[in-house]
């Protein structure tokens, strides 16, 4: 029997980004004892990469907007496969999540009359998101951080779950251990809620910090959950390209909110070229009118580099296809012109940018109030994860919560910047207070010795074998699969060979090694990530193979156009009888009569 | 392609020692790249923490060629790579094991502090409105990612090892940045001057230098935090006046 240590809280929340820690104080604010289980110290998860803003209807730049424009916005922004009810539920909860935020300490960049100011971002049609200069991600975290300490939370940092513990069909625990010692923790719980983020660590060329390797949706799978929509991973589509070592990390979209411009190397602005019917009216058709809309003038329609994202991305990738990219394979985007018109253009740049200028000077020497960056498609999201209910963000599965990134339903076939950081906060904080319910109507459950130690055994594996491969060289190599083979444009029999390729690596898997001890153990530690990249890796792709349309962020180069039979519903992927994967189609949700008629009217 | 040599320091808390890797580099490298690229093919149990690789997120805080930086900020091409590139742990934190160091004593230190308590919302509706100039000042403060570098090279942490008595300067960043706050109204003074022994700070701007976000951390949180103290503790003047006039001057102060 492995020893291990032991710990009890009411809720236990997995990951300690946004999502988690707005959990965490809500569940707490119930009166419930929580815990946090998470991979880094805390403050340090992937949320503080997050640079834009946070989408709310405050209407605090533009009145004319309110809950029903978010929430059409967001609709259209996901094709219409978003979860309807979670859009609205969204759309109204932001601005008051918002708020809340400034009452615990965070500061927001203010409007000239000194409420807090909000900028332009792809697919919104009015100025809607609060934030600080561009990173709005730590200030956010920093704000949650800073205020949970004070509110009796547990945190475990740098420890990792590596399966969900059950009783009957009831979550009552989790099972993991500490990233410095390795030792073996049990945590007993009698709700859990995941918040784990994404899987960007799957692809080669990502935005994503290390942690973003599927654990929530892994341990949900196993433990029985659906996962939904699992085709739909959004390519941001400004990452930086060179120097190779920085390329992926994201250029955010702020840069066109405040009137970057996207260019060929022919120095034409190619995002004029191909404009959606969908967003048609909605428009700017010349380059003095977009410029005049990032300025805050209200008769003037948007730029085309505010178009969404998986569109921006394709035209992108069109451009360097067909050899009018930058010289390192991206495009060039462009914020040193506004000098042509606005005087000290320099300054106002770092005033509003003072994150990517930085960036930009110490990676690449490359100063970008004077000279336009080089940029491209970057793995940023998946807009897929655990199927949840809309109200309570509870899974299929009794105890489990999801929210935030791994929870899926908000965001559709492609999701809107700014609208994650408002998601975490809105469908955190539900999470936490439906999580913290369950718990006081439940009791404690009972977890299987035998499981615990079947684990631990399986998690030792890798040590048995210290001439086995490195699991470094296995991720790099799923890596290059999924960006070669899934990416942004998919085709079939690629798809198919990624499979066959993801099969191979998962053999590879079970015979890698890891040397040294069990004491933070980088080796060890990518041993049991890629448990969870590989399985979720197969979900992507089985779903991409799946959708034989393009829509959003999926695009099949073999079934260029919208398939109407196929936007009419979901992919459902759970873990059959015989422990084999199962793809199932599920109608959409009716669209109740008064969101209807706002998605009409709004069109 | 070029040859580095990187001179990294392994081991743990029961002691260690520098080990060279030979290592083939590229144009655009960090050392994080280089540590990374050690970890996969040399060295898979060599221990590091990092998280983001852009400079946001303060994990990968280490000791290049002996100055405290982040290892995903510091290109190779900014360092002489004729001679070994040395890398190890800071030298303020009692070491996990090999780069990762245990900065846990930073996640106590934090929740000493008086926490933010805001003034009763300006409006019916809850809000509040403050000024693009006031909030200027504590974004600054806001930009701090705990990298913990400042902390790491603090004379009165790492030579004289007065973790009981001095919070270190990032918590001057962080109380600064709750005190200068528009719409915080606690008092911290008291806890400034004895509990988080900003006396002990001689202002010798080691912390200013090594931050990787450029906070002015001396001029801009200590010095004015430390005239707090003055003004409360030690301006006699100040003191009788207020005694005579029987009020707490503690807004004027903050708006001198």
């Amino acid at each position: 029997m492995p020893e291990y240590q032991v710990h009890e809280h009411d809720v236990l929340v997995i990951g300690a980004g946004g999502a988690g820690l707005r959990a965490a104080i809500a569940a707490s604010a119930a009166g419930v004892s929580v815990g946090i289980v998470t991979k880094s110290l805390l403050g340090k998860a992937h949320t503080v990469m997050a640079e834009g803003g946070i989408a709310a209807a405050l209407a605090n730049v533009d009145e004319r907007d309110n809950w029903k424009v978010h929430f059409a916005d967001t609709m259209r922004g996901g094709q219409y496969l978003n979860e309807p009810r979670m859009a609205q539920i969204h759309a109204q909860e932001a601005p008051d999540c918002v708020r809340e935020l400034e009452a615990w300490g965070a500061v927001f960049d203010r409007t000239a009359q000194g409420k807090i100011l909000q900028r332009n971002f792809g697919g919104h049609k009015y100025p809607r998101l609060a934030h600080v200069g561009d990173r709005t991600g730590l200030e956010m975290i920093r704000t949650l951080q800073d205020y949970g300490i004070h509110q009796g939370i547990d945190v475990h940092m740098e420890c990792v779950v590596i399966t969900l513990l059950k009783d009957g069909d009831r979550v009552v625990g989790a099972f993991g251990y500490d990233r410095e010692r390795g030792r073996f923790q049990l945590y007993h719980a009698r709700a859990v809620v995941l918040a784990t983020g994404g899987i960007g660590r799957a692809y080669k060329i990502t935005s994503n910090s290390w942690e973003y390797t599927a654990d929530g949706l892994a341990l949900a799978y196993r433990a029985g959950a659906e996962l939904k929509d699992m085709e739909f991973v959004q390519f941001h589509p400004t990452g930086m390209v060179w120097p190779p070592s920085v390329r992926g990390i994201l250029v955010t979209e702020g840069v066109r909110g405040e009137g970057g411009t996207l260019k060929n190397k022919d120095g034409r602005r190619f995002m004029f070229d191909d404009i959606p019917p969908l967003y048609k009216n909605q428009t700017a058709d010349n380059a003095e009118e977009g410029w005049r809309y990032t300025q805050g003038d209200r008769s003037a329609r948007r730029p085309p580099e505010l178009l969404t994202r998986d569109h921006v991305a394709r035209a992108i990738v069109r451009e360097v296809r067909e050899g009018r990219g930058s010289p390192h394979g991206g495009v060039f985007l462009d914020i040193a012109w506004i000098r042509e018109k606005m005087p000290h253009s320099a300054e106002h740049i770092k005033r509003k940018l003072p994150s990517m200028y930085h960036q930009f000077k110490q990676l690449a020497d490359i100063d970008i109030t004077k000279e336009p960056m080089e940029v491209g498609p970057t793995t940023h999201y998946v807009m897929g994860g655990v199927r949840v209910h809309p109200e309570t963000q509870m899974s299929t599965v009794p105890g489990l919560f999801a929210a935030g990134e791994c929870a899926a339903g908000l965001h559709g076939a492609n999701r809107l910047g700014g609208n994650s950081l408002s998601d975490l906060l809105v469908f955190g904080k539900r999470a936490g207070a439906h999580a913290a319910a369950f718990a006081q109507e439940h009791q404690a459950g009972q977890v299987s010795a035998e499981e615990v130690g079947a684990a631990a055994r399986q998690a030792l594996e890798p040590f048995d074998r210290p001439s086995g491969e490195s699991p470094f060289l296995i991720q790099r190599d799923l890596q290059e699969t999924m960006q070669d083979l899934v990416g942004i444009v998919r085709r079939e029999e690629d798809m198919h060979r990624a499979l066959e390729v993801i099969e191979q690596l998962g053999e590879r898997r079970r015979r890698a090694g890891v040397v040294g001890n069990r004491e933070y153990n980088p080796g060890w530690h990518t041993a049991l990530d890629l448990s969870n990249l590989l399985l979720i890796s197969e979900a992507i792709t089985r779903a991409a193979i799946e959708r034989k349309e393009s829509r959003g962020a999926h695009f099949r180069d073999d079934y260029p156009g919208r398939d109407d039979a196929s936007g009419k519903s979901n992919l459902i992927i759970r873990q059959g009888p015989d422990g084999k994967m199962q793809i199932a189609r599920k109608p959409l949700p009716e669209l109740p009569a008064e969101l209807k008629q706002i998605v009409e009217e709004m069109k | 392609m070029a040859t580095a040599t990187f001179r990294i320091w392994r081991g743990d808390s029961g002691g260690g020692e520098f080990r060279d890797y030979s290592l083939e580099i590229s144009p655009g490298m960090v050392v994080l790249d280089a540590v990374h690229e050690i970890q996969a093919k040399q060295a898979q149990d060599l221990a590091v923490r990092w998280n983001c690789k852009v400079g946001k997120c303060g994990s990968c805080s280490a000791e290049i060629n002996g100055m405290p930086k982040l290892m995903c900020m510091t290109r190779l091409n900014q360092l002489p790579l004729d001679a070994p590139i040395t890398v190890q742990p800071m030298r303020t934190f009692p070491l996990v094991k090999d780069l990762v160091t245990d900065v846990s004593w930073n996640y106590e230190v934090k929740k000493k502090i008086k926490p933010f308590k805001p003034r009763k919302p300006d409006f019916p509706d809850g809000t509040w409105r403050m000024v693009q100039e006031d909030v200027d000042r504590i974004q600054e403060f806001h930009k701090c990612i705990e990298c913990f570098l400042c902390q790491n090279v603090c004379h009165v942490l790492r030579d004289h090892r007065l973790h009981q008595q001095f919070v270190g300067p990032r918590f001057f960043v962080y109380v600064a940045s709750l005190d200068m706050h528009p719409m915080d109204i606690e008092d911290r003074v008291e806890e400034l001057k004895n509990a988080e022994g900003i006396g002990f700070c001689n202002i010798t701007k080691c912390c200013t230098k090594v931050c990787p976000e450029e906070i002015r951390i001396t001029d801009n949180a200590i010095i004015p935090l430390k005239e707090r103290v003055v003004d409360r503790y030690f301006d006699f003047l100040r003191i009788g006046f207020s005694r005579l006039l029987g009020r707490k001057d503690r807004r004027a102060l903050r708006n001198r």
